[in-house]
């Protein structure tokens, strides 16, 4: 397993690799200028080619794509224009507070539909398997922003059950999980981000638990009697390691953050950091943060895979 | 519901809240009073110094922490705000020489960490913003400031308590720049290394507000400061919290579910929601327009009936309806609430006379490209009320394409002028009247962009002249005359379409008083009262 997953490392480098050099081109080819945000609008040319300067922007991009891979190999993913901090302090902040609901959002939604996907399969036709499907259907479709607005107005406005907005009454700094004053924050953008995964997680779950139940080994399983629950067991350990593929793509996009979610709840994770660098054009930043995303969708995968071979030892062989 | 509006409107609902909760101020606890401020920015402003988020950034952190040598007399709704006194109580230009500028220093104020103010601690900040050889330089903090320090050639130190400024040519408006050069404790910077990223751990200006705590990205805390020099501008409650809210519909939930209780901008949807609420709509006239910028460089804004035929296309009172009396007519960059807007010339909806002056320039049907963006600083509901201008000006004779590009880019489009993109016949991009310099800047051809905010090139020979008096002259009052000389100019010329101005709504908890919103895009925050 070791071998295996040195393998899956290595083969992360050439990613990682073509990663940096898309993210920092994209980010040059959009419109719009990095400087300009930091300027107003009624600064000079004589003040923008002198702040170019400045900054090292009058550089070719070549050079300015050399000066930041070798910083970004020795740990240092460079300064954020606007903020005038560490870009990987800003990212290793904002990858934090989206895990702390991206995990939650994950593993509530795996359960959930991982439960309700099973017993929709093993019902096939019934009236359970149809209002599984019908729920899956409704969790792909939602617009997430549109579930967040809902939430808030229900559950905040109207009830006052759950706060509307931000990480805690003093920020993401003191913000945990096992203080129900904090992690009351978390419940709403959780159950938002859950949404999708749900859906999605609860369909693959239904069609590869039904896929497993109509081959032949699970007729030899009963006609030698055993019990359904015992036949369950034996097909969602085969349709296992799909599900997990499934569900790392599924928390690789979750810790991207939800532009929209993280926005509408303002919670400060890794989507509300990247819009933000967009809109601003604070390129060191959007280009430590898609780069660090990157790495960590990659290492999630290699997560999995190498769950998959714990799971079912034919992956490895494969 | 009657919703009141400008600045009589404001002083009623001021008059009305304080009375009514004036019983429960009598009794109120000695609890821990802060004014939570839902903000529209996407992230706190930088609080170490010169702060980024436009106006936001300047009116929430800016002027609470620090103060410039000039400041803006926010205290009262019913008059237009100019520049007084701030850490400077008096500024003359040297009568041997009017590049010269000499600011008699306040020898009453001192730095939140005890450091004092003086001249060597006015020239120390002046010069990290002009000079990079300071070891104060940060090339963040001079980007921020270069178009307010650009017209310094040099500062000195006179003696303890004056310092003189020169310019690089004679400016009368000089001050008015001053307003936004915001001064820092050279003790705090020094203890921080001239690092302001360590700096901003303990920031400290001299303003009516001490740093309190900040949780980056989420909330910035700040605290009262007991032993500012203007007794009368100590707040009123204990701390300040500011949390960045980009989403309307957030901040409105955010105030409805008792989160914040002082709400920046609510869209005009979420109004009606919030008064039903108890929440306190306040809204005031201030110099903040919403226009189609012109290219007048090239057809077919070069011809003036073809600007004037765009103005008498739009129905000015068909857009104030649809924002739901959030915003008022206008007809020039002057508003009609500023003095200075004086005899403009104001367009009626007149759809014939605009076709007849199209078909006379020879442009029927005119096509014409403008530059949009979604959102942005200032922009009001970009979207809608664009579609309704397209509708109208297409009733006209025109054919109207737009380019929707993203703020950052329309920024980009606006700071390289006309002749950069020539694709673009207008770019919809907010303006900002707020000192006569803009209004010299945006019409002088000297100040055409990229050299200044004159994006479409306007050029009138007698504007020019006014406007060329105007920036030499240093009586205020005949500069006022040669100003307003020159709007009714420039709105005769239809140099822009301007549409309307903004009413610039804000929503507060029953439980606030005495705010007192002045016209301006800065506000004193320092009157607010927390009632039980």
């Amino acid at each position: 397993m070791w071998t295996y997953a040195a393998q899956r490392v290595l083969y992360a480098i050439p990613i990682a690799l073509g990663v940096s050099i898309v993210c920092f081109c994209l980010v040059y080819l959009a419109p719009g200028d990095p400087l300009q945000s930091l300027l107003p609008a009624d600064a000079t040319a004589e003040d923008i080619a002198a702040i170019r300067r400045l900054y090292g922007f009058d550089k070719a991009l070549p050079l300015q794509y050399l000066d930041w891979l070798v910083r970004v190999i020795s740990g240092d993913l460079g300064i954020s224009l606007q903020t005038n901090r560490p870009v990987l302090e800003e990212v290793l902040r904002a990858l934090s507070n989206t895990l702390s609901i991206a995990v939650g959002a994950v593993l509530l939604a795996f359960v959930l539909a991982f439960t309700l996907g099973t017993i929709a399969a093993y019902n096939r036709g019934k009236l359970i398997d149809r209002v599984a499907t019908a729920l899956s259907a409704v969790g792909v479709s939602i617009p997430n922003y549109w579930l967040a607005i809902v939430l808030v107005i229900v559950f905040a406005v109207n009830l006052r059950w759950l706060p509307a907005t931000g990480m805690g009454g003093q920020g993401s700094d003191s913000f945990n999980w096992l203080d129900w004053d904090q992690a009351r924050y978390a419940i709403l953008p959780m159950v938002t981000m859950a949404l999708l995964p749900l859906g999605v997680v609860m369909r693959s779950s239904r069609s590869a638990v039904a896929e497993v139940l109509g081959q032949d080994f699970v007729q030899m399983l009963r006609a030698k009697g055993l019990r359904p629950i015992a036949i369950l067991t034996h097909a969602v350990r085969n349709a296992l390691p799909q599900i997990l593929a499934i569900m790392g793509l599924q928390l690789g996009y979750l810790i991207g953050g939800s532009i929209l979610i993280e926005t509408i709840f303002t919670w400060p994770g890794t989507g509300f950091l990247m819009s933000k660098a967009i809109l601003t054009r604070d390129i060191p930043l959007l280009q430590g943060t898609i780069l660090v995303l990157a790495l960590a969708f990659v290492a999630i995968n290699l997560v999995v895979d190498i769950l998959q071979t714990v799971v079912d030892p034919r992956v490895k062989r494969a | 519901m009657v919703r009141l509006n400008g600045p009589m409107a404001c002083k009623i609902k001021k008059i009305a809240v304080a009375a009514g909760l004036s019983l429960a101020t009598l009794g109120a606890a000695s609890a821990e009073s802060v004014v939570t401020v839902a903000m529209t920015a996407a992230d706190i402003p930088d609080w170490a110094g010169q702060p980024d988020q436009g106006f936001e950034g300047t009116r929430f952190v800016g002027y609470s922490l620090y103060e410039g040598l000039v400041s803006w007399d926010l205290s009262s709704s019913d008059k237009e705000v100019d520049i007084i006194p701030g850490l400077a109580t008096a500024w003359n230009v040297d009568p041997e020489n009017p590049r010269r500028w000499l600011f008699d220093l306040r020898t009453d104020a001192a730095f939140h960490d005890g450091c004092a103010w003086n001249a060597d601690a006015a020239e120390w900040n002046i010069s990290r913003l002009i000079d990079e050889a300071h070891p104060a330089f940060s090339p963040v903090q001079f980007a921020r400031a270069r178009s307010r320090t650009s017209a310094i050639e040099g500062v000195e130190k006179v003696d303890e308590d004056t310092i003189a400024i020169t310019t690089k040519t004679v400016e009368s408006l000089f001050p008015y720049n001053l307003v936004y050069v915001l001064m820092l404790s050279k003790c705090a910077v020094e203890a921080a290394g001239n690092d302001f990223a360590v700096y901003a751990e303990a920031p400290a200006g001299s303003g009516p507000y001490k740093f309190g705590s900040v949780v980056p990205h989420e909330r910035l805390e700040l605290v009262k400061n007991e032993d500012y020099w203007n007794q009368a501008r100590i707040p009123k409650h204990d701390k300040l919290v500011l949390l960045p809210m980009p989403e309307a519909t957030t901040r409105a939930a955010a105030l409805l579910s008792g989160q914040v209780n002082f709400v920046e901008a609510p869209s005009p949807d979420m109004i009606p929601a919030l008064e039903g609420a108890g929440m306190q709509i306040i809204t005031n006239a201030y110099p903040h327009t919403w226009p189609y910028i012109l290219n007048n460089l090239t057809a077919p804004f070069n011809d003036v009936r073809v600007r004037q035929a765009i103005n008498y296309a739009v129905n000015r009172d068909d857009m104030v309806a649809m924002l739901g009396g959030i915003a008022a007519i206008s007809y020039g960059p002057y508003t009609k609430s500023q003095a200075n807007y004086g005899e403009a010339f104001e367009y009626p909806h007149d759809p014939a006379k605009a076709t007849a002056l199209l078909q006379e320039a020879g442009c029927y049907p005119c096509t014409i490209t403008v530059a949009i963006s979604p959102s942005g600083s200032g922009q009001m509901q970009p979207l809608p009320m664009n579609e309704l201008v397209k509708a109208q000006l297409e009733q006209a004779g025109f054919v109207v394409n737009f380019e929707v590009i993203d703020w950052n880019t329309m920024i980009t489009v606006y700071s390289s002028g006309a002749v950069a993109y020539p694709q673009y016949n207008a770019v919809n991009f907010s303006s900002a009247v707020m000192e006569p310099l803009t209004f010299v800047k945006n019409f002088m051809r000297k100040y055409q962009t990229p050299n200044g905010s004159n994006w479409g090139g306007y050029y009138n020979e007698q504007v020019e002249a006014l406007l060329e008096e105007t920036i030499t002259s240093f009586d205020a009052d005949h500069r006022n005359d040669l100003l307003r000389q020159a709007h009714k100019i420039v709105t005769e010329d239809g140099a822009r379409l301007t549409v309307v101005s903004d009413l610039n709504p804000r929503a507060l908890a029953p439980n606030l008083s005495g705010f007192v919103q002045a016209q301006s895009w800065f506000q004193d925050m320092t009157p607010i009262v927390v009632n039980e």
